[in-house]
């Protein structure tokens, strides 16, 4: 069967790019290996190289064309034995723009990260019996935004609204931050601000630690959470131990939890680890509401936060309120859905599966409360 | 005592030790204006004599259960004394647990010192240099601390800096290689002390890096690293001085390597004597600081024995009424441990909380 070429996510957070040059042309015979195109992202010009050998039956986007989406059919390969008659029910198959985009994830390996697969089908917004937020005013305008907006959002504003606060890790600043959570933050406030860090987990989250003792309100972002003895031993308990007299108004954030693709070192969910530990306040929102108005709450409280992201929702697209100054209280649940049989409880990306679940048990005379934890 | 060591890299470059000083307190050369101070080098002599002093006390207490696990500073009084007497009062001072001198002469009171020791977390509450960080347990974890303090003083233009002192142990650890790197690289207001005794805990310092001077550690991120003799009070001020004006005034760090010798246990739960042979000891106490300022103070500045004797009973009397306070002090209610947990608690805790005060804590 004729197998289609898909335009390939050629770095770990390229979404689209344009297809410069075609190196074959329909009827030429390709083994793997062979350079077939070549493909300009925003950071470079790459070349696409055949995976088996085939023919090519049928070049689907011409050369020149722009802004073709990842993982959109560029050609179809026929296999031996096959003439290009196969190609019309291969063309045919439902194209990735049907399927819910696949989001490029930048992953904490940079470019030997794949793209992450097609994120599962429900893991849009529930589409019924959404209950009604009180902390939303109704007749509040909504804009649909993504997780990864909302959060970046979140820290600007609140970047805009004290001086204080900065934000730093590996790749935030340049690279526009690993899982583009700091887009544009460099350009707006600087370097001083948005601060690039060596590979130094433990050596920038004590440093934030410090910095914060000192007065400041850092954002410490992972592209993996580690440094255990800083988070715990001195942001968590200092408060304590120096008798009320010393804070740390920080904010350690990344994501958590598994995503696609990213193994077992990558995997780890710390949320209840740290929820175990007196002095850290632990925040993991589901919709992108909630991210932002978490993480502006997170940036101004007192004490140390542990933001824990999801990278599969980051691409994600929710309703969020268009509001001057949107802050969620810490330390509140929401009602994801009204219910009045039964009540399902979860945090983060597991309410993508509680609301699957919900809307199941509906379909069967079920009607399910569904909760999001939130922290 | 035989234990083979590797020897120390052959790297073929001499190291000058900085040093004013001689271990019989006579100048070598040239001397600091500070040290022709005689008002001030009798300051700088009173606190070594104190912090030694309060050291006895502390130990004296807590082998009598007055107090918990101490640390003593024998014999390393002039590194932290000295360091911490080069700073202003707004520089900030990150102490690791041997760094006794060093907060009694930022202002830290011996009975917060002592409370401290004791377990009561309210001597972490200092009521005099209020910005300068709490003794730091977890070995080099306040090195990346003070390198965030510092580039929170670069970023708010204050003309300040942050001294970080730590053992030679510490310079094992990741958390010192990472500061080090960021703070050379950013180039942060920050002053880093080694108190270089010779021992963590049992191992020597041959046997814990071959490098051939701590020092030398500095090299590789770019920040000047030098060696200075630790029991000369006068050296270690005069660098640590130096280096803090850098920090201040062109946000260079530094790393300063003062070599000493730790002349105690490692704490109270140590005995030395297992692993350290008494001769190399007794080879070191010729060395110490606080007989080498005395010899000095007293041939350069006429120091005389009344004055030595009026010291002493005043140090005496001080010392004592901070112990009295101390064991003056009640110990915290149970129910302070809820204390600075949350700005108010939750019912749950409010329902313990009452119950350890003998009320009807209800379910809670």
């Amino acid at each position: 069967m004729p197998t289609e070429i898909l335009m390939p996510a050629l770095s770990p957070t390229m979404e689209e790019g344009n297809l410069a040059k075609w190196l074959v042309k329909e009827g030429d015979a390709i083994s793997a290996g062979d350079v077939i195109a070549e493909i300009e992202t925003d950071k470079a010009t790459m070349e696409v190289e055949a995976v088996d050998e085939g023919t090519i039956g049928k070049i689907l986007i011409g050369e020149g064309t722009e802004g073709v989406k990842v993982n959109t059919p560029i050609a179809v390969v026929l296999g031996d034995g096959e003439d290009a008659s196969a190609i019309g029910s291969a063309a045919a198959a439902p194209a990735a723009e049907t399927a819910p985009q696949a989001e490029p994830e930048a992953g904490p390996n940079g470019a030997t990260e794949p793209a992450a697969t097609t994120a599962p089908a429900a893991a849009a917004a529930p589409a019924s019996a959404p209950a009604a937020d009180p902390d939303i005013p109704a007749g509040t305008e909504m804009v649909s935004t993504t997780v990864r907006e909302a959060l970046r959002d979140a820290m600007a504003e609140e970047m805009r609204r004290s001086d204080d606060v900065f934000v730093m890790g590996e790749e935030v600043a340049e690279y526009q931050g690993a899982y583009k959570i700091t887009q544009g933050l460099l350009d707006e406030f600087g370097a001083r601000r948005v601060i690039d860090t060596p590979i130094t987990e433990h050596g920038f989250a004590g440093l934030g630690v410090g910095a914060a003792f000192a007065g400041l309100r850092p954002i410490v972002e992972f592209m993996t959470l580690q440094a255990m003895d800083h988070i715990i031993n001195s942001a968590a308990k200092t408060l304590y131990m120096s008798g009320g007299q010393m804070g740390c108004p920080i904010v350690f954030r990344g994501p958590n939890g598994a995503a696609a693709r990213v193994a077992a070192q990558h995997s780890q969910d710390y949320t209840a680890w740290f929820s175990q530990v007196p002095g850290l306040k632990v925040v993991v929102p589901y919709t992108a509401t909630d991210a932002k108005g978490l993480l502006k709450a997170a940036i101004r409280d007192p004490n140390p936060v542990i933001f824990l992201e999801n990278e599969i929702l980051y691409g994600q697209t929710f309703d969020v309120p268009k509001l001057e100054d949107f802050v969620l209280p810490i330390g509140r649940a929401r009602i994801a859905r009204e219910g009045s049989q039964a009540t399902i409880v979860s945090f983060g990306i597991g309410m993508t599966y509680a609301l699957q679940a919900a809307e199941a048990l509906a379909g069967e005379g079920v009607d399910c409360e569904v909760k999001s934890l939130r922290n | 005592m035989d234990r083979t060591v590797p020897g120390a890299a052959k790297t073929g470059r001499t190291h000058a030790i900085l040093r004013f000083l001689r271990p019989d307190g006579t100048a070598i050369g040239g001397l600091p204006g500070f040290a022709s101070d005689r008002k001030e080098m009798a300051a700088l002599y009173r606190l070594m004599v104190l912090t030694r002093s309060f050291d006895e006390q502390a130990i004296a207490l807590q082998r009598t259960g007055r107090l918990g696990t101490y640390a003593s500073s024998l014999g390393q009084e002039a590194v932290a004394v000295g360091a911490a007497a080069a700073m202003r009062p707004d520089d900030i001072l990150l102490p690791t647990f041997r760094e006794h001198g060093a907060q009694i002469a930022r202002g830290v009171t011996l009975t917060e010192l002592f409370l401290f020791w004791g377990g009561d977390e309210r001597g972490s509450d200092f009521a005099g240099p209020r910005e300068d960080f709490p003794v730091n347990i977890p070995v080099a974890s306040h090195i990346p601390h003070a390198v965030g303090a510092a580039l929170a003083f670069k970023m708010r233009k204050e003309r300040r800096a942050a001294l970080c002192i730590f053992g030679d142990g510490a310079t094992s650890k990741g958390d010192f290689y990472e500061a080090l790197n960021v703070a050379g690289v950013w180039q942060v207001p920050c002053v880093f002390v080694i108190s270089n005794n010779q021992w963590a805990i049992s191992v020597p310092r041959a046997v814990q890096t071959r490098s051939d001077t701590l020092a030398i550690k500095g090299i590789a991120v770019g920040i000047q690293g030098v060696q200075v003799d630790g029991n000369d009070a006068v050296a270690v001020r005069e660098v640590v001085g130096e280096a803090l004006e850098k920090a201040r005034h062109d946000h260079e760090p530094s790393l300063i390597e003062a070599v000493t010798y730790r002349l105690g246990d490692h704490t109270t739960v140590d005995d030395a004597s297992r692993y350290r042979d008494d001769a190399e000891v007794g080879k070191h106490w010729k060395e110490e600081p606080i007989a080498r300022l005395r010899a000095f103070l007293t041939a350069e500045h006429g120091w005389s024995k009344d004055e030595e004797e009026d010291l002493l009973t005043e140090i005496r009397e001080q010392v004592e009424a901070a112990v009295e306070a101390y064991l003056a002090t009640d110990a915290q209610e149970p129910a302070a441990m809820f204390d600075h947990l949350h700005a108010s608690l939750p019912p749950a805790l409010a329902g313990q909380r009452a119950e350890l005060a003998g009320k009807d804590g209800g379910d809670g």
